[in-house]
């Protein structure tokens, strides 16, 4: 057996057509889930993020608490919260947007502190309010930190939610955790190909998102995007 | 799992030895890789800041394979390294170190100034003599700044691979999962948890020991 054989079987399985089973069907179940966790974590951190950016306060917090999200082992908290709040896509999805808001909160933040004070000044001096400035320049200053955030969320929900499929998550991580339960390493193998080209296609998109999303002016001074570490 | 408390102590009480290995192989399934990924990542670093051009490619390839979901890759090396086997896990470990620690590593090469880099120059110092004596120095906060993130993410992801059957504490999700017991999960999680942070002081003291001088600049972030 070698990868052309294990591929071939993997994608000309009878049940990967059609069913609850067919690639089309685990594409969309990972995309959607992936999809609502990131939509929770982008509610839940980028206003927080805008606060705490604006006003200054709270900065150092967001840096220890970041740092203590990146230390939890995505696989330990999943499998607690199903045991404790019982089968269910509820009880993953509560993990998953616990791990996606952290590196959308810092990117906002640092977004948002890294517009050039002399931009915000002179925004003010011109008559802006502080709203104003807010919203008119510090946040399409911000927009491509937060856009990079948002990345490394998402590939990182993507990734956990592929684990998640052991404790019963649909999506492409059923693949991987049933082949490797039953042996059956073409499933396995393709349910893994199949995630990483998920988590390629993300980047690309948010590369895509990033570049159309840099203003004008911030184009020639860009600094490069947040990298936050991802954890899965 | 009714009734069940979230910590049975007795339990932890029994199985202190045992915990003790799982940590003990956890460090090094986690950590071995960091080491690795800086001892491949200085001298690559400067090649790139000596050859410029070799850079631009290396960290697309890096930010691609910092991308690749974890779980994703042990699967795929398991033909080439074996099921449940330490290599399985360490080596993509060892590339996702690497993607962090790359880049931090040819920042700080270049955080030299000009003027600094000019009169080493001006000393007589060839680019490879300037680059270990002056620009290596000058990357270390930053250096550890990344084995940090490197070393933290990396403690965190190796339990992944108990899925794969060799994920040092990782193996206590899977088996209080499998038993309904949550005592070994919450175990595993403080015991994760307590072993990125100790490796994490251990850092910042090594770096206060290191590279004294970036506390006064506030070089390193």
């Amino acid at each position: 057996m070698n990868w052309i054989d294990w591929l071939h079987t993997f994608f000309t399985a009878p049940d990967r057509q059609s069913g609850p089973n067919a690639i089309t069907h685990r594409v969309a179940e990972h995309l959607a889930f992936s999809g609502e966790a990131l939509l929770y974590a982008a509610l839940l951190a980028i206003p927080l993020g805008l606060l705490i950016g604006y006003t200054g306060r709270g900065a150092v917090a967001v840096t220890a608490f970041t740092g203590i999200a990146r230390a939890l082992p995505t696989l330990g908290l999943v499998t607690l919260t199903v045991l404790v709040g019982g089968v269910g896509d509820t009880a993953i999805l509560l993990p998953l947007v616990a791990l996606a808001a952290p590196p959308v909160l810092v990117a906002t933040v640092e977004g948002i502190r890294g517009t050039d004070p002399e931009l915000r000044d002179a925004a003010l001096g011109i008559g802006m309010t502080g709203r104003q400035v807010l919203w008119q320049v510090c946040l399409p200053n911000a927009l491509p930190a937060v856009l990079a955030g948002l990345r490394t969320a998402a590939v990182q929900v993507i990734a956990t939610a592929t684990v998640a499929a052991y404790v019963g998550l649909g999506g492409l991580g059923r693949y991987v955790i049933d082949g490797l339960a039953t042996r059956d390493f073409p499933a396995t193998l393709g349910g893994a190909l199949l995630v990483v080209l998920l988590a390629v296609a993300t980047q690309l998109l948010f590369a895509g998102l990033i570049r159309y999303a840099l203003p004008r002016g911030v184009r020639a001074q860009r600094a490069a995007g947040a990298t936050v570490a991802h954890s899965s | 799992m009714d009734g069940e408390p979230l910590v049975r102590w007795y339990w932890i009480g029994d199985h202190l030895g045992y915990l003790r290995d799982l940590t003990l192989d956890h460090a090094v399934i986690s950590l071995v890789p960091v080491l690795i990924a800086l001892l491949i990542a200085v001298p690559l670093s400067l090649a790139c800041a000596r050859f410029p051009r070799i850079y631009q490619p290396l960290s697309a390839v890096f930010n691609v394979v910092y991308a690749l979901p974890s779980l994703a890759v042990f699967v795929v090396l398991i033909p080439y390294t074996g099921l449940a086997t330490r290599a399985t896990v360490m080596v993509p470990l060892t590339f996702y170190a690497l993607a962090v620690l790359l880049p931090t590593a040819v920042d700080g090469l270049r955080s030299v100034p000009d003027s600094v880099r000019q009169a080493a120059t001006a000393m007589g110092y060839g680019p490879w003599h300037r680059l270990s004596a002056v620009e290596l120095p000058a990357a270390v906060p930053y250096l550890m700044a990344g084995l940090r993130v490197a070393a933290v993410s990396s403690i965190s992801l190796a339990a992944v691979g108990a899925l794969i059957g060799r994920g040092g504490l990782g193996y206590l999700f899977i088996d209080g999962f499998q038993r309904t017991f949550p005592t070994p999960i919450v175990a595993g999680i403080v015991l994760i948890a307590a072993l990125a942070l100790v490796t994490d002081l251990l850092l910042v003291l090594a770096r206060r020991l290191l590279a004294p001088w970036a506390l006064r600049t506030g070089a390193a972030r």
